[in-house]
């Protein structure tokens, strides 16, 4: 008999989440449904969509917001916050799957399922997100890109549940950058994607934050591109460089959607593009 | 586990196991066959209903979530005046072919005409961009959907 617990609220589904470390932990099914299919039930699950303390987007001191872990891709896209501040998060919201996936996807179902082609996952990456974890002791708080530890892993104990994500307030003038490459626009799955945030000061790129998705074991920060990158003006020279330094740090794979060279072909390009329109 | 939900205007008690997929329910439990499978993935939506009027894949949906929601499945759509102008449209349009896509595509287009009214063909592609259609080359939907868009404007007139 395998058990279905929807907590009524946060305290509850933290004491639920400690008695039964093998339940699991589901926000809007989108993945688990499909990765369960076929397969026996579950333990137990524990039901988190529509919890309202884990649902909704906030105004943070400073022009940031906090989003509820099990908001819905449908409610990101509907709010004007969003839109106006991070719509780099937002149009990359739009390309996750279609109306129904969007419907009951969540961003804290994404970050939990850590796929390295989970499209909501470079945005947060490239707006410097931080993960908002809470056990019955207590909230921690990490950097997203400490958060990511491997393949489909993440730093997250058995008693705990991701409870929120912080986006803290771009520069002002950033650019934000969107692209995700794949077969079709909608309900495909990528082959590669890149968020990048930059913003100029006198002409030169002060500060640069690029990920990209689908090109290694994790969503990854191009940290070496960066570096090959901030301070010069943004020219095909610098370009050159910045290419010659993505070469040199990911690692993409062949797999059945895509290959190897064509995805850091891919990655190449989308960096290249991204410089020259600064 | 027990289950109260209102599906198509009626109430419902359902017992049965949480994990199940809400397709799965409707179909065996319910009788509500209209609701069909494609890829059970998520991919196709062919098994679209709408929740709390939102269109999800209810293969993707654990049954135990649907605990106080209302429903509507393609059995809920017609009125007792007879069909929903949607589905009026797909038929007279050819919008609808060997017919496992079209429950899917007539709920969700439903949804996206109530929810943008004045949406342009584009962004109607966009909205019914997760229901596969391998019959009709999606031509015949856009226009029958765009068709029961202008003629529920002018109902409002």
């Amino acid at each position: 008999m395998s058990e279905f617990l929807s907590p009524k609220d946060l305290p509850a589904a933290l004491a639920a989440r400690a008695a039964h470390p093998d339940y699991i932990p589901v926000a809007g099914g989108t993945d688990y449904m499909v990765a369960s299919k076929d397969r026996l039930p579950p333990p137990g699950i524990i039901n988190l969509f529509g919890l309202g303390a884990l649902t909704g987007v906030t105004d943070l001191d400073g022009g940031g917001v906090r989003i509820g872990a099990c908001t819905t891709y449908a409610t990101l896209l509907g709010d004007a916050r969003i839109a106006n501040t991070f719509p780099l998060l937002r149009d990359a919201c739009r390309e996750v799957g279609a109306s129904q996936i969007q419907a009951r996807g969540t961003l804290g179902g994404n970050i939990a399922t850590s796929s390295p082609v989970g499209d909501s996952l470079p945005p947060l990456l490239a707006l410097d997100a931080v993960i908002c974890v809470a056990s019955s002791a207590g909230e921690r708080r990490v950097a997203y890109e400490d958060f990511l530890v491997g393949y489909r892993k993440i730093d997250l104990a058995a008693d705990e549940l991701i409870v929120a994500i912080e986006l803290p307030a771009p520069h002002v003038g950033a650019m934000q950058h969107w692209r995700k490459v794949g077969t079709r626009r909608a309900q495909s799955i990528s082959k590669v994607m890149m968020a990048a945030v930059a913003h100029l000061d006198d002409g030169r790129i002060a500060d640069i934050r690029i990920a990209l998705g689908a090109v290694a074991d994790r969503t990854v920060r191009a940290r070496a591109t960066e570096d090959a990158l901030r301070g010069s003006a943004p020219s095909e020279e610098a370009a050159k460089r910045a290419r010659e330094a993505l070469r040199g740090e990911i690692t993409p794979i062949d797999d059945l959607r895509s290959t190897a060279e064509y995805r850091l072909g891919v990655a190449e390009n989308l960096v290249r593009r991204f410089v020259l329109s600064l | 586990m027990n289950i109260e939900v209102t599906i198509n205007g009626e109430s419902r008690s359902i017992e049965t196991e949480g994990h199940r997929r809400l397709l799965d329910v409707l179909r065996e439990e319910l009788g509500l066959v209209g609701t069909k499978e494609g890829c059970g993935e998520g991919e196709c939506g062919a098994c679209t209903v709408l929740m709390d009027g939102e269109p999800v894949n209810s293969c993707l949906v654990p049954v135990g979530q649907i605990q106080g929601t209302q429903l509507t499945t393609i059995e809920g759509m017609a009125g007792s005046d007879g069909l929903h102008i949607i589905q009026d449209t797909l038929v007279r349009y050819g919008g609808a072919q060997c017919g496992i896509c079209t429950p899917g595509v007539a709920l969700c287009a439903k949804w996206a005409v109530e929810k943008e009214p004045g949406a342009s063909k584009e962004r109607l592609r966009e909205l019914l961009a997760g229901n596969i259609c391998r019959c009709t080359g999606y031509q015949a939907i856009v226009d029958a959907v765009v068709a029961a868009q202008n003629s529920s404007e002018s109902s409002h007139e």
